[in-house]
C-alpha cells in the first residue's frame, strides 16, 4: 500500500476511533447523562436500519424526518436563489443601485436566524411560511454578494468584445456578463445552500414542525439523548451531502 | 485627407496613485488597403494609442478620423485583436467566432452566417478544432481565433495590439506568415502595435517609431521598400529591409537616450 493511499484511508479511520474512544471515555465520567457510543447504536438502530418508518407524526424514520427537513430547505432555498441571484447581478451592474441598497445588506446579513423566525410567525401566522422566509432571508447573503462580486470582476477585455460588437444590453447580458459570472455565482448557491441547511435546525426547533431538527428538539424534551446524537449525525451527513454535489455542478462551471 | 486620421491625440491616464501623461500629441494618417505598423518600446503608449483608435477610451485633446467620420465610440468598423485573453472561455471557437459574424451581418439568414463563420475559420486553419474551447487551444490558435474573429467583423481598419508578442518565436513566425497570406488574399487595411521589429518589417508598408513615454509620439514613417508578395527566407538580406531597420533601430534608440 502506498503512502497516499495509507493516509486517505487509514488516517481518516484513526480519527474517527479516536473520537468514538474521546466520546466513550466523557459518557464514562464527566458527562455520564450522554449516551455512549454503543447505547446510542442500540436506542437508534430501528430509525437507521428502517429509515422510512412512521409510527407518529413526531416518530419516524431518520431519512423520512431528514427528507421533510430537505423539502423545507428546498422551498427556502429556491426562494433565496430566485430573490438573491437578481438583487445580486442588479448590485453588480448597477452603481446607483448599490449605492442605494449595500448598506442595508451589510446591515441585514449579520442577523441570526433566531432572530428573523419570530418575525416570520408574526408576517405569516403559521410555522411553515415562516420557517421557510427564515431560510431564504439567512441563505440568500453568499449568493447576493458573490454574483454582485463575479459581475464587478469580469475582466475588462470580455466587456470591450462587446462594446466593439455594439452588442445589445440584453445579448451583453445574456453572451458575456452572466456566462463569465457564473463561476462566482455558483460559489454563491454552494455556500447558500450550506447556511440553508444550518438555518433549518433552527427553524425546525424553534417552530416544532416534523423534521430533523424538530425530531432533534422533541427528543432532548422527552429526554431520549441518544437521539439527539442521531440527529446531530444525521445532520452532520446530509449537509456533507449536499456540499459535495455542489462542488461537483461548481466544478463543471469552473471548468467551462 | 486620408482614409484614417489621427491628430494630435493627447491622452494622460489618472488613478488614485497619480496622473501619467501617456500620449503628447501623437499623429498617423493611413490610405485605404495599406498596411501600417506602430513600432515602440513596451510601455511606451502602444496599446493607448490602438485603444483611442477603437474608440474604447476617449481621447483628451485631438481627434481621430476615418473615412470621413469622427471616431466617438467603439464599433466593428475598428475590430481589434487584442494582445491576449479576449476570446471568451465559455464559447467554443465557433461560437467566438459567430458571436462578431451574428452582430455585423445582423440581417443576413442564419444559414449564410453559419457559412462566413465557418470561412473565417478555414482561412485561420482551424477547422478542425471548430468545436474545442479557448482551454483545448495552445496560443497560436488562440491568436487565429481572435483573428478570425476580427476579420469577422468586416472591419474599415482592423487594429492589432501586439496580437504575437505572448507567443514563442517558432508560433509567432507561423502566425507571421499566415497573416501575411490572409493579408495578400484579403488586402484589408491593417494597424499593427508591436516591440517587434522585424516583425513590422515583415508585415507593414509604412511604420511609425513611437517614442518611449512619457508623453509619447509618433516619429516619422519609415517606408517599407521590399515588394510583395514577400517571404521571410529572402527578406533578411535585401538591402531594402536593412535600411529600414536601421531606420527604426537609430530612432529607438535616439530616443532611448534622450528620454532615459
Amino acid at each position: 500500500m502506498t503512502s497516499t493511499r495509507l493516509s486517505k484511508v487509514l488516517l481518516p479511520l484513526l480519527g474517527l476511533a479516536l473520537v468514538l474512544l474521546v466520546w466513550t471515555a466523557l459518557s464514562q465520567t464527566v458527562a455520564t447523562d450522554l449516551p455512549s457510543p454503543a447505547k446510542t447504536w442500540a436506542e437508534s438502530r430501528r430509525y437507521v436500519l428502517e429509515p422510512f418508518f412512521k409510527d407518529g407524526e413526531m416518530n419516524q424514520g431518520i431519512l423520512r424526518l431528514a427528507f421533510y427537513s430537505l423539502v423545507r430547505v428546498g422551498k427556502g432555498y429556491l426562494l433565496a436563489l430566485a430573490i438573491g441571484t437578481p438583487v445580486g447581478f442588479l448590485l453588480g451592474l448597477s452603481r446607483p443601485f448599490r449605492e442605494t441598497f449595500d448598506p442595508i445588506i451589510q446591515f441585514l446579513r449579520p442577523i441570526s436566524p433566531l432572530a428573523w423566525l419570530p418575525l416570520g410567525l408574526v408576517i405569516f401566522r403559521q410555522s411553515e411560511p415562516a420557517a421557510v422566509f427564515t431560510i431564504a432571508l439567512c441563505a440568500m447573503w453568499p449568493t447576493v454578494i458573490n454574483t454582485a462580486m463575479g459581475v464587478s470582476s469580469i475582466s475588462p477585455d470580455y466587456l470591450n468584445v462587446g462594446r466593439v460588437l455594439k452588442l445589445s444590453r440584453w445579448k451583453m447580458l445574456t453572451k458575456i456578463i452572466v456566462p463569465a459570472s457564473l463561476p462566482y455565482v455558483f460559489t454563491g448557491y454552494r455556500l447558500s445552500l450550506g447556511l440553508a441547511w444550518l438555518v433549518i435546525v433552527a427553524a425546525e426547533m424553534l417552530t416544532g414542525t416534523p423534521g430533523v431538527g424538530g425530531f432533534l428538539w422533541q427528543e432532548y424534551n422527552s429526554l431520549v439523548y441518544s437521539h439527539i446524537i442521531l440527529s446531530v449525525l444525521t445532520i452532520g451527513a446530509i449537509g456533507f451531502v449536499l456540499d459535495r454535489l455542489m462542488s461537483v455542478v461548481e466544478a463543471r462551471f469552473k471548468a467551462a | 485627407m486620408a482614409y484614417l486620421e489621427v491628430r494630435d491625440v493627447h491622452k494622460t491616464h489618472v488613478s488614485p496613485r497619480g496622473a501619467s501623461h501617456v500620449l503628447g500629441g501623437a499623429s498617423l494618417a493611413l490610405e485605404d488597403g495599406e498596411f501600417v505598423a506602430i513600432v515602440g518600446y513596451s510601455g511606451s503608449g502602444k496599446t493607448t494609442l490602438i485603444s483611442l483608435i477603437a474608440g474604447l477610451i476617449r481621447p483628451d485633446h485631438g481627434e481621430i478620423v476615418l473615412d470621413g467620420a469622427l471616431v466617438a465610440g467603439p464599433g466593428p468598423e475598428r475590430g481589434i485583436v487584442f494582445q491576449q485573453y479576449s476570446l471568451l472561455p465559455w464559447m467554443t471557437v465557433r461560437e467566438n467566432v459567430a458571436l462578431a459574424v451574428d452582430a455585423v451581418d445582423a440581417g443576413q439568414p442564419a444559414a449564410a452566417r453559419g457559412r462566413r463563420t465557418e470561412e473565417l475559420i478555414a482561412l485561420v486553419n482551424l477547422s478542425a478544432a471548430i468545436g474545442k474551447r479557448p482551454s483545448e487551444l495552445s496560443g497560436g490558435m488562440r491568436q487565429r481565433v481572435a483573428v478570425a474573429r476580427g476579420l469577422a467583423m468586416r472591419p474599415k481598419v482592423l487594429l492589432m495590439d501586439e496580437p504575437f508578442s505572448a507567443l514563442d518565436a517558432l508560433t509567432r513566425a507561423t502566425l507571421q506568415d499566415e497573416l501575411l497570406r490572409i493579408w495578400n488574399e484579403q488586402r484589408s487595411t491593417v494597424i499593427l502595435v508591436t516591440n517587434d521589429v522585424d516583425e513590422a518589417i515583415l508585415l507593414a508598408d509604412r511604420i511609425y517609431p513611437m517614442t518611449p513615454g512619457p508623453g509619447a509620439v509618433l516619429g516619422a514613417p519609415i517606408e517599407v521598400g521590399l515588394p510583395r508578395p514577400r517571404e521571410r527566407r529572402h527578406m533578411s538580406l535585401a538591402p531594402a529591409y536593412q535600411k529600414a531597420r536601421r531606420e527604426i533601430v537609430e530612432f529607438l534608440r535616439g530616443c532611448r537616450r534622450v528620454g532615459a
